[in-house]
Order: C-alpha cells, then structure tokens, then sequence
C-alpha cells in the first residue's frame, strides 16, 4: 500500500490480527474494513468500543450481503466457503473515525452473536437482517420480524427468493 | 290526468320556486355532493392528494372537501399510496368500520395495481382486499384526472338506486318529472 495505515487501522491490525481474528483488512478512498471472524464478534466490537484511541461509540448501520450468486467474487471469502456477510459500520463521535467490520457467515449455519450487548441500537437492524435476510442473532431480545408481516413466509433478500413469489395473506392473485 | 283551471295555475304560480323530482335524485345528489373523505395516505400520492385538495385544483368544489379521519364519519375511502402486505389488514378494518353507503377511489397506480412494485412486499391492486368504485391510475396522477375521477363516481353515485330510498310507497309531488336538480 502507498500510504500508511491511519491509526484505527493500526491498531485494529494489531491488537486483532495476533489473536487470528482477523481474515483481512484494507483501506481504499479513506474507508477502513476490517473483515473477523463471527465467533469472535462480540470480542472485537468491544474492543473497538472501549478501546482509548478508538473510541467507536456509535453504530451507524448493520447490514448483511449475500453472495449466492457470486461464490468468487471475494478473495478472502472462497476459502471460508461464505454466503452471508453481516456488515457493521462504526463510527466515533469522539475522535470523528470511522471504520467498516464484516464477518463470513457460511449459509447453512448463518447464525451470529448479538451486539445488543454492547450497542443498545443494533437491535432493530439485527431484527431488520433477521426479517430480510434469515440471520440469526443469537442472544438477541426480541427477534422477530420488523418490516414484513408476522406470517410472512421466507427471507425475500435471499438470492434465491424468487422474485414474483407471492405470500398467502392477501387473495389468491396476490 | 286531467287538471282543472285552478291547479294549472297554481302549478304556474309554483313553477318558479318548486322542483319536482324523484326522492332517488335528490337522495343521490346529496350524496354525491357531500362526499366525507377519508384519506388513506400512506406514500408519495399523498402529496398530490394535498394539491388537489388545495386551493388551486380544488376539492372543495365538487363539496368533497371535509376530511374526516374516523371511519365512522366517512363515506368516502380515498386510498391514496402504496399499500403494503403488513397495512393490508388496517385497510379492511378501516372499510369494514365505514357506515353503508361507501364508496371506494383507488388513487395512483399502487392502489391500482401494485405500481412499480411487483415484488414480495407490495400488495397487487386493493381490489384483492375492498371493492373498488372508481380507479386513477397515475405515479402520481395529475389532479385533473382525480378530479375527473371524482367526476366519475358522481356519475356512479347518482345513477345507482340507493337501498335505502325513502321513495318507496310515497306517491311523486304534482307531475312525476324526472328533472334534473343541477346540472
């Protein structure tokens, strides 16, 4: 890389990397992403949260990406075998630094820990990605469905939801 | 039917200051020239639902200008935006709770049809869920054409014979001319 890691990134390799938490990190047009591994979630927003230097007190978004359709398109995700990717964005009020962290979730076990512990705010996203997406977020207080009706069957933002799929409340043309 | 001397003019006398029509007409102009909105908004249509009840393309004009948000006072379901699987059930309490007569205006193309959103989310057309009476399609439509629906339904609303009419078994006032009360 041309230009030196900024601190967050730094330190985040630094203190992560040694324990083999972290799969990748890298920097591009002043984003910072760091990619963990989900058993260790908890661990490492914590840190970033607690840590002096760092500081991310606030959770911006919490979000999840499926690569059904592209197996390769990620480097780092081949050899992992992922289909989800749950995506945090951080940010720090304090300090005004922001970083990227995602975490591989294979699709068959796409099971997470919650960070409602240490954000109170991540609950509705995790409740969103859980309506959306099928993420279960283990620890989490309430996780039932958000933006889609109680009955809904399936996980619409799943690559393999097929499009025109129609759901059973409403008459038999919908 | 023969009429003596003296009822014609009396008839005459009256022609100026009586209209003789039949209860339906009257009952049916009522009607259709008091129309109680209800404004079921729930997207974008809602902002061109407000221009038209402004005071430029005005609802006032054609009498349907009092919102009234209880289903109890309204007889009319302006559904106006994008009715979602989740907002269905909310739609058919509110038109269930709406006191006969109603009457129902699907306003935009999502009430129409489901719009621009034929996916997982949307429902296709609220005639899956209410009967609909009068259908604007437009993303937003103009208020010309809502007006002109607004038109329509007036058209439906005093062509149909009301249940509920009074007129039956009281014999027509004088001769039983079926004259327009306006036009």
């Amino acid at each position: 890389m041309a230009e030196a890691d900024s601190t967050v990134m730094a330190k985040a390799k630094a203190r992560l990397s040694g324990a083999g938490t972290l799969i990748h990190s890298h920097s591009q047009h002043g984003d910072d992403t760091i990619v963990v591994k989900p058993e260790d979630i908890i661990s490492v927003m914590t840190f970033l949260r607690d840590d002096e230097e760092l500081r991310f007190d606030m959770m911006m978004d919490l979000t999840a990406v499926d690569y059904m359709n592209d197996p390769d398109l990620i480097p780092y995700l081949r050899p992992l075998k992922a289909r989800f990717e749950v995506v945090y964005h951080l940010y720090s009020v304090e300090k005004n630094h922001r970083i990227r962290v995602k975490a591989p979730l294979r699709g068959d076990a796409c099971e997470i820990n919650s960070i409602t512990g240490v954000w109170a705010g991540a609950d509705w996203f995790e409740r969103e990605a859980w309506d959306l997406y099928g993420i279960v977020f283990r620890g989490h207080p309430n996780l039932k469905r958000i933006l889609l009706y109680e009955g809904f069957e399936g996980h619409p933002l799943r690559k393999d939801y097929p499009k025109k799929k129609r759901q059973p409340l409403i008459g038999p043309r919908n | 039917m023969g009429m003596t001397g003296e009822d014609k003019a009396a008839v005459e006398a009256l022609s100026g200051s009586v209209i003789v029509t039949k209860l339906d007409s009257v009952i049916a102009w009522g009607r259709k020239y008091s129309f109680f909105l209800y404004p079921f908004v729930t997207a974008c249509c809602g902002m061109e639902f407000m221009s038209v009840a402004g005071p430029r393309y005005d609802l006032d004009r054609f009498g349907a200008a009092l919102p009234r948000f209880s289903p109890r006072q309204a007889d009319l379901l302006f559904v106006v935006g994008t009715i979602s699987h989740k907002q269905a059930p909310i739609l058919v309490k509110v038109y269930n709770q709406m006191t006969e007569p109603k009457w129902v205006f699907a306003f935009g193309a999502c009430t129409v049809s489901g719009g621009m959103y034929n996916n997982y989310a949307t429902v296709q057309g609220i005639d899956t869920l209410v009967p609909v009476d009068v259908y604007v399609p437009g993303c937003p439509p103009r208020p010309e054409m809502v007006l002109d629906g607004l038109v329509k339904l007036q058209q439906k609303v005093a062509g149909t014979k009301n249940q509920m009419s009074l007129s039956m078994g009281i014999s027509p006032v004088g001769e039983a001319d079926d004259r327009k009360v306006t036009g």
